[in-house]
């Protein structure tokens, strides 16, 4: 039974939880980059689900044989090799989508939230909880990004994975697309206001002040 | 992570195996891809390109749509055809000094810098053989970034029958509208030179006034997007003159003219094509 609540618990914790970039602010980079259309979000998305499972899953296999002077490089080359290789099946099996995205499937190496997994989780955990940690990272990664997706084609572009929804003025229809959505900086207002809505039902999550505003002190008594 | 795995024999056998591994991981993946790849590659580049000419629909069989397409290869500065290897990438060679000039800053109005010595062309053939469009690859400078692009030509050689561009980075909304199949639709039908066989296509700022005289050498500007839009003037004058395809076009006028066209002057004068550095 507590077996149960800790899988229910690894996969979905970060969902809501621990959100990597809702709670930790981790991982932001990509999820500006590739959220303007849907097609490349729900890639992306898949993308570093795999990646941040199986590197956790691999570098907790070999955990207990890692020198701690080259832990971090040899996460890297374990992530790094894994990168390569969905890039490659991404060029292979989605051309267009894997040309969209060009540089950001390889940034996928230098993302803190497979980075940190490897060396916050992965390092002290068996393999399997490893894995379903990597898997319920990418949900939580994939959550943010999936509606900050959905958000920004839909207002921007007036459709949902290049498909049509609100016809545009410039087809002839209603709708004025909002630009602006598809420039990265939206991603950021999006991002801020989703973090506002998980933190006003969860009150948890606010942030306690790092330090007391001491009142006015004598240089006398700071010495 | 005890302190036994930490001895320097131990750090460098452990990095050893890592690397190993992961390049038998890495090398087993590409290789086993690579032939995918390049199919995918090549679809990708005959879809655009047939986009372009305005031949695609949605789900038809491009392989055997592009059976009636031929690729030849123009030397850009006599016009002429010439035999290349079936390898030849354009882009690539305009990256490689041997196989490309560098272009003086005062024609080079597209901003290319590099041009290839050799261009690739399409030419579609219809049912019966007869050429049916004349597809040329052209690239410029936009506002953020070169955009790439094929240009499809009736075989009267003036008539623009479609345009498109595969790689861009525009602004979305603003230049990125050079994607909108509306902007697109206003090219077919567009002449490339006037009575006097002069380059007169150009992309100007607003909206062509469809009574004026020249209107259908006109084409409107991008709404918001001035300097895309000046870019985009700047790389079909260039690459429809003289210092782009303006010879190899002269060269196909020359010979539709004789064949097709015998009573039509204003293609049947010899080019001179003199027009294009002025833009």
């Amino acid at each position: 039974m507590a077996e149960k609540m800790k899988t229910k618990e690894l996969l979905f914790g970060p969902i809501f939880d621990n959100n990597p970039i809702a709670l930790q602010i981790i991982g932001i980079c990509s999820a500006l980059a590739v959220t303007s259309n849907l097609n490349t979000t729900v890639t992306m998305c898949i993308a570093l689900t795999l990646v941040c499972a199986f590197s956790n899953f691999f570098v907790s296999t070999i955990r207990n044989q890692i020198p701690s002077s080259i832990r971090i490089i040899v996460q890297m080359t374990i992530i790094a090799s894994l990168v390569i290789v969905v890039d490659q099946f991404l060029r292979a099996y989605a051309y267009s989508i894997s040309k969209q995205m060009s540089v950001f499937v390889g940034l996928i190496i230098t993302n803190c939230i497979v980075m940190g997994r490897a060396e916050a989780f992965a390092m002290k955990s068996a393999p399997i909880p490893s894995f379903l940690d990597g898997v319920g990272n990418g949900l939580g990664y994939s959550f943010i990004l999936l509606v900050l997706g959905f958000a920004r084609e839909l207002i921007g572009a007036g459709s949902l994975f290049g498909v049509p929804i609100l016809a545009k003025v410039t087809d002839g229809g209603w709708y004025i697309p909002n630009g602006m959505m598809l420039l990265p900086p939206s991603a950021f207002f999006l991002i801020g206001l989703i973090i506002w809505g998980i933190r006003a039902v969860k009150k948890g999550q606010v942030e306690k002040d790092t330090f007391d505003m001491a009142p006015n002190t004598r240089t006398s008594e700071a010495f | 992570m005890s302190a036994k795995n930490d001895s320097v024999l131990r750090t460098f056998t452990v990095a050893f195996l890592i690397c190993l591994v992961c390049a038998v991981v890495v090398a087993t993946a590409a290789v086993m891809l690579r032939p995918v790849q390049e199919v995918n590659k090549l679809l990708d580049k005959q879809v655009n390109i047939l986009m372009a000419a305005g031949l695609y629909s949605e789900g038809m069989d491009v392989q055997k749509a592009f059976e009636s397409i031929e690729r030849r290869f123009v030397d850009l500065r006599s016009g002429e055809y010439v035999e290349m290897p079936e390898s030849y990438e354009q882009r690539r060679a305009a990256k490689d000094p041997a196989t490309s000039v560098r272009l003086d800053s005062k024609v080079d109005i597209a901003s290319i810098r590099n041009q290839a010595k050799v261009a690739e062309v399409y030419l579609a053939k219809d049912e019966s053989g007869e050429l049916s469009k004349i597809i040329l690859p052209i690239h410029g400078y936009g506002l953020w970034s070169t955009l790439y692009g094929f240009l499809a030509l009736e075989p009267d050689v003036n008539t623009i029958a479609g345009l498109g561009f595969y790689e861009h980075a525009e602004t979305p909304g603003l230049g990125g509208e050079v994607d909108n199949p509306k902007w697109k639709g206003i090219w077919p039908g567009k002449k490339l030179f006037n009575e006097q066989d002069e380059l007169a296509i150009s992309v100007i700022k607003g909206t062509v006034d469809s009574s004026a005289a020249d209107a259908q050498h006109k084409v409107d500007g991008l709404a918001g997007a001035t300097l895309t839009t000046n870019g985009l003037n700047n790389l079909v004058r260039f690459w429809m003159g003289e210092n782009g395809f303006g010879p190899y076009l002269d060269e196909l006028k020359a010979n539709t003219a004789a064949e097709q066209y015998p009573a039509d002057e204003s293609v049947a004068a010899p080019a001179d094509g003199e027009e294009v550095s002025n833009g």
